[in-house]
């Protein structure tokens, strides 16, 4: 599978080329270098209707590694903040710490968790593992909203910055591959289905809309990144993506409150159902973004 | 093939159905409504003359029912051994987007129907497969795919104001109506029957998952009837209150009695409907525990019948006529009590509904740890407020089976008209919007 994209982008440019695709692509293929001289070795033995990838693919793939690079330096930096605050005894400065951190984290997860026993030593909830091995940011969760205090979090907290200097290393390891971006974008929407928007990733702090949030903007970063192959795999599909992404933003507006949002515990039944609904409506199209690596 | 298909389903309408299917069609009704005593008769000549061919014929196509024609199948249709009903939402701001949305439905319904997978994405790794697998390489099972449209469809919200029937509106609040916002209405319902629950469980999931982004389910109930295999004989179908129940519906083989109870008509004044008809759906949760408590005296006043023959009161048989005047020699009073479901669902005898109703059992009530079970009572009609809305009328003021039987959902919906190959349902609402 992976071999697909490895194929020296002048050879797929000169495929584009030949099938006379949108002009978005000439342009770009124009912008590179050796298209020209790609476009006479290859003319004769590349067939343009079994070609399943194209270069702007491995362009998405460089610049979402650039994305999850950033992502994690800002985690780390905050994250930092973050410890130092609960290391201190800072309590409000803690909590008010603690949401916005974890959106750096929530927006690249399916990468996090490709990587081994990071997931769980920095997002596992109570229940989630074995109580002795607990630690990580629910871990210190509990803590700041259940017992109301930083105390006792001190070493959880040195153990929580060093698990994200630690994913920070890690990510520059990953094999980013088409494939992940596709199925990291819904496995994104996947997590805000199955305990954001239940309310049951955030027990304790009820931030539960950071992470929403977080997860819908790293699964748009994706489609972002996506689109320009996608429209010319399926515009419309493309277009249906686009304007669900819309809606769902809409959605979530009004929960914003300053820079962040409101307790989950204020939203009403009907508004986390639609909250729901909005969200199921974009996951289906956009588990159709496989289209462009082709069958 | 589109010639082909109208041929298919001519031949299918035209067709006799044998007794079986007569009294199958008749469904487990009767909680809500009981129709006249009187049409009974007509069934059952009619069935005399009919059964010698009719079970050849339909083994032909016993197990594949054509989705196109004329009409929509699933309302006179004999009824299968289970229904998944649900009622949706529209969230769009956009019409388009409802017309595609149907488009989609019914592309799906008529491959589904015919027991084959839908869409063409069912074998690429890099993909969801479009059809979500559950009814792979099972049988069609008579499935049928029936869809409406509610009142609220015709608001503001789509510019339908004028296209909604003048006589077709929300009920009118009945009489210990004890109606639960979360089983009442929807501007669309899709019902699915088939002789397998999970085939129609398919259905009804895969159209929702079509309609994501368009519409959301707001309610769904499932329900059953005695299976064939329980019944081969296929005799009356009883009622969870354990009375056979339901044997008076209007002949469905009779084309032109058909155009009188249930088919919208031209004349009607809604072109759009003509040859669709008008849904009632009633989710009525029978108080199981209380019932049970009852004499055998007290369950037969209660319906008018005998409990183990199906008889009315003071007859022998099942299918014996219904003699309201009748007075017991003793006491002077009706054999047949006057509130009676049985007396009041006939009253004169001069409307009729086609219903096809099935039980339905969901679990706990957690509150008094009850079952909730009872009738999703399902009805179609010509004209809700000439038929549905005076027997209901009737019976909710009267019937003495109010104390065991309490109206917990409600919902009336216009069910399009038939398409045929290459159009789809709802063209005659939505098509030139």
């Amino acid at each position: 599978m992976n071999l697909r994209y490895v194929v020296p982008a002048s050879l797929l440019i000169s495929s584009i080329l030949f099938t006379g695709c949108a002009k978005n692509n000439a342009e770009s293929a124009l912008n590179t270098s050796n298209t020209s001289e790609a476009v006479a070795t290859n003319a004769t033995n590349t067939d343009p209707s079994t070609s399943t990838s194209s270069p702007d693919l491995q362009t998405a793939i460089d610049q979402y590694r650039t994305y999850v690079i950033e992502q994690c330096d800002l985690f780390v930096k905050e994250t930092e903040k973050f410890t130092t605050a609960v290391k201190a005894g800072n309590l409000d400065e803690a909590k008010a710490l603690y949401a916005p951190t974890r959106m750096y984290y929530e927006r690249i997860e399916p990468i996090a968790e490709a990587l081994g026993d990071l997931d769980p030593n920095i997002d596992a909830r109570d229940g989630d593992v074995d109580p002795s091995e607990w630690r990580g940011f629910h871990h210190i969760e509990k803590s700041l909203w259940e017992v109301g205090t930083t105390k006792g979090e001190e070493a959880v907290a040195d153990q929580l910055l060093k698990d994200a200097q630690l994913l920070r290393a890690k990510v520059e390891t990953v094999d980013i591959n088409a494939s992940m971006l596709v199925t990291g974008a819904v496995e994104l929407l996947n997590e805000v289905s199955s305990s954001k928007v239940t309310g049951e990733e955030e027990r304790y702090s009820h931030t539960d809309l950071y992470d929403f949030a977080a997860n819908v903007e790293g699964a748009a970063k994706i489609y972002e990144l996506l689109k320009p192959e996608l429209e010319k795999k399926d515009a419309d599909l493309e277009k249906d993506i686009g304007e669900r992404f819309a809606s769902l933003l809409k959605e979530l507006e009004p929960f914003k409150v300053n820079d962040g949002y409101i307790s989950y515990e204020k939203l009403q039944e009907d508004q986390i159902r639609k909250l729901s609904q909005t969200l199921d409506a974009l996951a289906e199209p956009l588990s159709n973004m496989g289209t462009i690596l082709g069958v | 093939m589109k010639k082909d298909n109208n041929d298919k389903n001519n031949l299918m309408l035209n067709k006799k159905l044998s007794r079986r299917d007569m009294l199958r069609l008749a469904g487990v009704g009767g909680v809500g409504l009981l129709l006249g005593g009187g049409a009974i008769g007509s069934l059952l000549a009619s069935d005399k003359k009919t059964t010698s061919n009719a079970s050849t014929i339909l083994s032909q196509d016993q197990d594949s029912i054509p989705f196109y024609g004329a009409h929509q199948a699933g309302i006179i249709t004999p009824s299968q051994n289970f229904i998944c009903f649900a009622a949706f939402d529209v969230i769009t701001d956009n019409v388009s987007d409802i017309r595609k949305m149907f488009q989609k439905w019914t592309t799906a319904s008529a491959t589904m129907v015919s027991g084959s997978l839908i869409g063409n994405v069912n074998d690429n790794p890099n993909l969801p497969p479009s059809d979500t697998g559950e009814a792979a390489e099972l049988s069609p099972s008579r499935c049928t795919i029936t869809f409406g449209a509610g009142p609220s469809l015709f608001d503001a919200r789509f510019g339908l104001q004028n296209k909604r029937p003048p006589s077709f509106q929300e009920l009118p609040p009945f009489k210990a109506d004890s109606l639960e916002p979360e089983w009442c209405g929807g501007d669309l319902c899709v019902q699915v029957c088939a002789d397998d629950l999970q085939v129609a469980f398919h259905a009804i999931r895969n159209l929702a998952r079509i309609a994501r982004g368009t519409a959301v389910l707001r309610w769904t109930q499932e329900g059953f009837q005695r299976s064939t295999q329980a019944d081969p004989k296929a005799t009356t179908p009883r009622n969870l209150l354990g009375f056979k129940d339901g044997t008076a519906n209007p002949n469905v083989t009779d084309s032109k009695l058909m155009n009188e109870v249930v088919w919208s008509q031209s004349v009607d004044g809604t072109a759009w409907m003509t040859g669709g008809s008008y849904m009632a759906v009633r989710r009525v949760r029978m108080r199981i525990e209380v019932w049970d408590r009852s004499t055998l005296k007290d369950q037969e006043d209660t319906f008018g019948r005998h409990r183990h023959s199906g008889a009315p009161l003071g007859s022998k048989d099942e299918f014996d006529s219904i003699k309201l005047d009748a007075l017991d020699a003793t006491t002077g009073k009706p054999v047949i009590p006057s509130n009676s479901h049985v007396a009041l669902a006939h009253g004169d005898g001069s409307i009729q509904m086609l219903r096809r109703s099935y039980s339905y059992s969901s679990g706990l009530d957690l509150k008094t740890g009850q079952l909730d079970a009872g009738l999703l009572f399902i009805s179609f009609q010509r004209d809700l407020q000439k038929q549905f809305i005076p027997i209901q009328q009737r019976l909710a003021n009267n019937d003495k089976l109010n104390e065991y039987a309490v109206h917990k959902g409600s919902a009336v919906f216009a069910c399009f008209p038939g398409t045929t190959e290459g159009g789809f349902i709802g063209e005659t609402l939505f098509g030139g919007i």
